[in-house]
């Protein structure tokens, strides 16, 4: 069965190429999926017969008990051959319908396979939640199929709509399957039957459920997106309508009727819902004058039957509604294949312009008039042997079976009404309209069609045959004392019968008296659509109304509730009671204090200050203060990082700074400046008191008391901090490069305006292969203007000693202060002095490569030692100490955490370079071609 | 552990200046904001381990050691917010040189869909029953999302 399944994604994803490829006969290769499935049930008929399901099981999720559960019953079965079959035949009636041309054809062939897929899929489910994929893949294969014109407003709301609907009822369905797959340890169906709960749970879980089946097969108050769904195109809406999608609803009816059916929801829902269904969509149909719409709305009143049929839960209703899906599927979908017929060969499908089309299209109308027989309920077809069944099942019970029976009958009247509706408008020569010009069927077109008339008849002949077939599901429901019903033709004079004979007449009445217009079908004045327009909209303007109120588009406002929260919460935990230690002490040294009260000062001025450059050097004056702190704590490595990134983040700022007016605009109002003045010392306030709090609330030992000997011991290094960043807590390091890298190549893509600038990272006109200027060693290049010829050749014989240096500090930093973060940023110092002195051209002399290059190169690296270490049998970035004898250097003593941070260093030297490129060297360029271009309008004017 | 007054002064006077900045519509003040903001949380995540001497086997004895946790968790923030300066820097080049400042302004789409809010309206983006043809009600939006467009561009 899976394979099937594959069968069908494997049409969904070739069918493109072969429309592509064939046009619109490659629909005859995609039916064959459809038609295999038809061809495998046919095969596995024997072994359904006897009551023996067939099953498969692939092991899907088993950490969530979720397998792939297949199991093919008599119930199952006769959906697999409704689905292949009809399936099969409405592709191959697609490849006469849609023309080569039709610019969606291939995206129509892809989605059809897929649905028919998943309603395969669907229907030999045994695994609820597996039941419950595929219930919503159709349903997402529905929703494209039903807006195949995405460029029609109607269709795209049908679609919406259909979609809206039954997923709102799939996610109930889903949370019923949970409560009744939670409360029997297994999701299987075939063992949740055997372990269903009690009491109102198990109401609660049918409700559920029932919304799901009651959405899917639109019975009222869900019947609205119906008709609606008949903007597909034709074949889609017969497939649509008789086998798949609607037919969920039903299925699931039916599969857990044997077991639920006595519980309290069961039989009232589903009689209420589906007689109000049939009555309304039965009257309704009456009114339409679209053959199309007639039908669709014929199919929410025959649904309405069929669940009323199914839901009544005994064993001789069960039969005759399982003969009905089978009838129903084989007539609607004939129906809605005429319509399509007629549609083409007339060019209206409005009963009020055709005339006449009986006599110029015969064959049309034997192959309508068969189906039509059978959705009336008229011997000898498939429908009459159902709707005998249905009844004569009615008829032996208490008051509430006869008041049924009584809507049975009634349904039925207006079913024949509708029929007849149908038939003669379809075909009848009326008085008035002139004779429709049809062309003539072929039969490639009608030969579909035709198959399933002759289908519904044969399996009316062959009633003993069906019942045969279809009985093994009804006995899953209890037999009384006796035999039970058989499905037959001819049974004799039952009351049976008369009532059958009495719906046939007064359906034949109720169309005479509409047809002479001595009765008026009026309009409800409410329908489901309204309700669902009333609700779609209540959301659209709920949804406004609560984005305008909190999204207020104000980066300030949305940084200020942030901010108030934590003033607020951790705040108000602050006062209501932390515990608040009671010893403290001043300083660890008193220099501690002297650097403090300088990063004081300059942090207050900062906020103060007026002027960009003046704001920049305070902020740079709180880094090396805070770079002091470190060194006073105790932590050289991060004092030597903090110093070189604050000497770095200025470079950066004097990069862009020169850009920007000296000045920052114009001061805000002085109320809001005093709301955030507020509002900055309330966050300052708490952020101190929990600083004093938390360092007072640590009375456990740390956990890195351990990490000197690890160091050591599993690191090979003395350096703990390095250790810790390259090895025992790598994993933050790599995420952390990460980030590096991808604000890297944020900068960049924020500069370089067009992406085919980004190129200019690696070539700069001025520089590289294309203007051959090898920067010679000590020999200016191209110096420009204010550039200093001694500043280039000292930063020229530095340059080496400084890169020199930072290798050093990366191989020494396992040891001693260093690592590659500092080294890298030495060595992107070394570039930007580089850059300060001579500009772009020295850059790229000094650094000829592209920077995302070297980005690239140091997150390969430093995944590739990762990964080296997993290939090796060793947790990923594991490290291992190699002491070797090499021949000249004596010992080595190596550890390989040390290509981690030589990943580390080439991503910080990129992200310098990245930074000097973006913010240095394309920014002069843009300038000069400012500069330029205005210097031009300057002298033409 | 024993609270050092001398690091949550500064913690506290760090947070109180990065906030008030942050709060601003400068781009370049947020910047900065964001700066003092990252060396107050520095400072914080460092409070939370002892002091002592520098944490490198055979320098300093295991007891009198810093707590190297902290740092190694301080060490990487503190390049990160280099990574972070850098593009807040170019998102306020980049502001600059579309819109000749460098302020955050609200965001149209939000504003646009306040005035909805204020007019009691839809969004408008449901296909509704009218029939086919008839012209979308986009004339609204237009001349918000004209103004949306860069004032001034290249």
């Amino acid at each position: 069965m899976l394979v099937l399944v594959a069968v069908h994604v494997l049409a969904a994803v070739i069918a493109p190429v072969l429309v592509r490829r064939w046009g619109r006969r490659a629909l005859y290769l995609v039916a064959l999926a459809p038609a295999a499935t038809l061809g495998w049930a046919l095969a596995h008929t024997g072994t359904v017969r006897s009551g023996i399901p067939v099953v498969e099981t692939v092991t899907w999720v088993p950490q969530l008990g979720l397998a792939i559960a297949l199991r093919m019953d008599t119930l199952s079965w006769l959906m697999v051959v409704l689905v292949g079959g009809v399936g099969a035949l409405v592709l191959a009636y697609s490849a006469r319908y849609f023309r080569s041309d039709d610019p969606g054809l291939g995206r129509f062939a892809a989605v059809f396979a897929a649905f028919a897929g998943a309603m395969l899929g669907l229907v030999v489910a045994d695994d609820l939640l597996l039941l419950y994929v595929f219930w919503e893949l159709t349903t997402v294969f529905s929703y494209l199929l039903i807006a195949s014109d995405p460029t029609r407003r109607a269709s795209r709301r049908a679609a919406m709509q259909a979609l809206l609907v039954t997923t709102l009822g799939g996610l109930a369905m889903l949370a019923g399957f949970v409560m009744l797959g939670q409360h029997a340890g297994s999701y299987r169906w075939s063992e949740v039957a055997d372990n269903l709960p009690g009491g109102g749970y198990l109401t609660v879980a049918l409700v559920l459920v029932l919304l799901g089946a009651l959405s899917k097969s639109a019975i009222f108050p869900f019947s609205f997106w119906l008709p609606g769904a008949m903007a597909a195109p034709t074949p889609v809406s017969a497939y649509l309508h008789a086998a798949a999608m609607v037919k969920a609803g039903v299925f699931l009816v039916a599969l857990m009727g044997p077991a639920v059916a006595d519980a309290a929801p069961w039989r009232p829902v589903l009689l209420a819902g589906g007689l109000i269904t049939m009555f309304l969509g039965g009257w309704a149909a009456l009114r339409q004058v679209d053959l199309k719409l007639l039908l669709a709305y014929g199919t929410v009143s025959q649904l309405g039957l069929l669940m009323v049929v199914l839901g009544a839960g005994t064993r001789d209703t069960a039969l005759a509604g399982a003969a009905m899906v089978l009838a129903h599927a084989m007539f609607k979908a004939t129906l809605f294949l005429v319509v399509g017929v007629i549609d083409h060969v007339a060019g209206t499908r409005d009963l009020r312009e055709l005339g006449g089309l009986g006599r110029r299209a015969p064959a049309l109308l034997v192959v309508a008039a068969l189906a039509a027989a059978s959705m009336a309920g008229l011997p000898p077809m498939a429908g009459f042997v159902a709707k005998e069944a249905a009844v004569e099942a009615f008829l032996h019970g208490g008051t509430a079976e006869l008041i049924v029976l009584a809507g049975v009958v009634l349904g039925s009247a207006l079913t024949v009404a509708y029929t007849l509706r149908f038939v003669w408008g379809a075909f009848a020569d009326k008085p008035g309209v002139p004779a429709t010009q049809a062309e003539p069927v072929r039969w490639p077109f009608l030969a579909p069609p035709a198959v399933l008339a002759v289908g519904g008849l044969a399996a009316g002949a062959l009633a003993p045959a069906v019942d045969r077939l279809l009985a093994p599901y009804a006995d899953r429901y209890p037999t009384g004392a006796d035999p039970g019903y058989h499905l037959a033709l001819w049974h004799g004079f039952t009351p049976a019968l008369a009532l059958s004979a009495l719906a046939i007449a007064g359906g034949a009445g109720l169309f005479l008296l509409l047809h002479r217009g001595r009765l008026r079908p009026v309009r409800l004045p409410v329908d489901g659509s309204w309700f669902y327009d009333r609700v779609v909209g209540a959301v659209d303007r709920a949804a406004v109304e609560l984005t305008g109120a909190t999204q207020r588009g104000s980066l300030p406002f949305y940084l200020g509730v942030i901010l108030v929260v934590l003033v607020v919460l951790p705040g108000g935990a602050l006062l209501a009671g932390a515990p608040w230690p009671q010893r403290f002490k001043l300083w660890d040294t008193p220099l501690q204090a002297v650097a403090g009260a300088v990063v004081l000062v300059a942090a207050v001025a900062a906020a103060r200050a007026r002027r960009r450059l003046t704001a920049m050097i305070l902020v740079g004056v709180t880094g090396y203060g805070t770079a002091l702190l470190f060194i006073l704590h105790g932590a050289p490595d991060l004092a030597l990082t903090q110093f070189l990134v604050e000497t770095v983040t200025i470079v950066m700022f004097v990069l862009v700074l020169r850009r920007l007016p000296a000045k920052f605009s114009e001061r805000p109002i002085r109320a809001s400046r005093r709301g955030r003045i507020a509002l900055g010392v309330a966050v300052g306030l708490v952020t101190a008191g929990m600083a004093y709090v938390a360092a007072g609330a640590r009375v456990a030992t740390p956990v890195s008391v351990g990490f000197p000997d690890e160091a050591v011991s599993y690191g090979g290094g003395k350096n703990v901090v390095n250790v810790t960043l390259v090895d025992i807590r790598a994993w933050d390091t790599m995420g952390e490069i990460a980030v590096l890298v991808v604000a890297a190549t944020g900068v960049a893509s924020l500069i370089f305006r067009r992406s085919r600038d980004l190129g200019l990272r690696s070539n700069i006109p001025g520089v590289g292969r294309s203007e051959s200027v090898r920067p010679r060693w000590l020999t200016t290049g191209a110096t420009t203007r204010q550039q200093s010829v001694i500043l280039q050749v000292v930063t020229r014989l530095l340059f080496h000693a400084i890169v020199l240096f930072s290798i050093y500090l990366l191989f020494s930093g396992h040891n001693a202060p260093g690592g590659g973060f500092a080294a890298g940023l030495v060595a992107g110092l070394a570039l930007a002095v580089r850059y300060l002195a001579g500009g772009r051209t020295e850059l790229n002399g000094a650094a000829p490569v592209d920077a995302g290059l070297v980005l690239g190169a140091g997150l390969f690296v430093a995944l590739g030692t990762g990964l080296t270490a997993m290939l090796l049998g060793g947790e990923f970035l594991q490290s291992a100490v190699l002491d070797l004898h090499l021949p000249v250097l004596g010992h080595v003593h190596f550890v390989t955490s040390v290509f981690f941070d030589v990943g580390v260093y080439l991503i910080v030297v990129g992200l310098i370079l990245d930074i000097l490129r973006s913010l240095g060297a394309e920014m002069d360029r843009q300038q000069e071609t400012e500069d330029v271009a205005e210097a031009r309008t300057k002298e033409l004017v | 552990m024993t609270p050092n007054l001398t690091y949550v002064l500064v913690v506290g006077v760090l947070f109180a200046a990065g906030v008030t900045l942050l709060l601003e519509r400068s781009l370049t003040r947020v910047l900065m904001g964001v700066v003092l903001l990252g060396n107050g949380a520095n400072l914080l995540l460092l409070t939370g381990g002892r002091a002592g001497g520098p944490p490198i086997v055979g320098t300093t004895a295991q007891e009198e050691m810093s707590d190297p946790l902290p740092q190694a968790m301080v060490l990487t923030a503190i390049v990160i917010t280099l990574g972070m300066t850098a593009f807040l820097l170019a998102l306020a080049y980049r502001s600059w040189h579309l819109n000749g400042h460098d302020e955050v302004q609200d965001d149209v789409e939000d504003r646009r869909i306040m005035e909805l809010a204020d007019r009691d309206e839809g969004p408008g983006t449901a296909d509704n029953d009218s029939p086919d043809g008839e012209p979308p009600q986009d004339p609204a939006e237009r001349p918000v999302a004209a103004a949306g467009e860069p004032g001034r561009a290249g």
